[in-house]
């Protein structure tokens, strides 16, 4: 069973985590399921606010050391949000 | 609602024959992690994901490495959840993810590598992280 992946064809980033930043100044980590014409869809989602708790870059820092602190198990970010993504970690 | 056992088998089976003790109970679980010296590696087997059929041979080589842990456990995230869940209480400053790894010595978390750090890495790169974290807590001098 070593290498066995599911999901082979799906999109590239599928099952992997992602950062993206959005328009609204808000910073979204999450699975990468999918990207259509509704936007990008995420799975077990944390969620970062501007001026709502830690400053973004230790709030990032903290994701990466102790994993992502669940706020949504499923989110859509609207395409018009997505400012850009990329892998986490 | 836990895949058929038949599915899970073989992921079982890699487990334990690289030399990982599997734990299917509670009680199981606190008998490998409660009050115990030394070094424990806890491997959290996972089905799906995309991350596990990397995690697991990844494992495995970091094992063939001079330096390596007294001991290697196994819970099965969605198969054997009330073990998992308690497996998690020994680590629950980190949040639950699967496949995922714990590093514990002397009953203390000091190495954990997230399913974010494995998805989408070769079994090999992922390796060298835990290889590295073997000679940092797990040698002699450690």
């Amino acid at each position: 069973m070593s290498g066995h992946v599911f999901h082979t064809n799906r999109q590239e980033l599928h099952g992997v985590t992602v950062v993206v930043n959005g328009a609204s100044g808000k910073t979204y980590v999450g699975r990468y399921h999918e990207r259509n014409e509704r936007g990008v869809v995420l799975k077990d989602v944390g969620i970062h606010e501007p001026g709502n708790g830690l400053p973004l870059e230790d709030w990032l820092e903290r994701q990466r050391k102790f994993g992502v602190k669940v706020d949504e198990r499923a989110l859509v970010v609207p395409n018009d949000e997505v400012v850009d993504l990329g892998r986490f970690g | 609602m836990p895949y058929p056992e038949q599915l899970v088998t073989p992921m079982r089976a890699e487990m334990t024959l690289m030399g990982a003790e599997e734990l299917k109970t509670t009680a199981e679980v606190d008998a490998a992690l409660g009050d115990v010296r030394g070094t424990t590696l806890v491997f959290i087997n996972s089905v799906c994901g995309c991350a596990a059929g990397n995690a697991r041979p990844a494992l495995s080589l970091a094992l063939q490495h001079g330096v390596k842990p007294d001991r290697v456990v196994t819970v099965f995230a969605g198969q054997d959840t009330d073990a998992t869940a308690r497996a998690r209480q020994y680590f629950s400053d980190y949040q639950p993810s699967s496949p995922s790894m714990a590093l514990i010595r002397d009953g203390e978390v000091v190495h954990f590598v997230h399913r974010h750090q494995i998805e989408g890495r070769n079994p090999q790169s992922i390796a060298e992280n835990l290889a590295q974290a073997f000679d940092k807590f797990c040698g002699a001098t450690a």
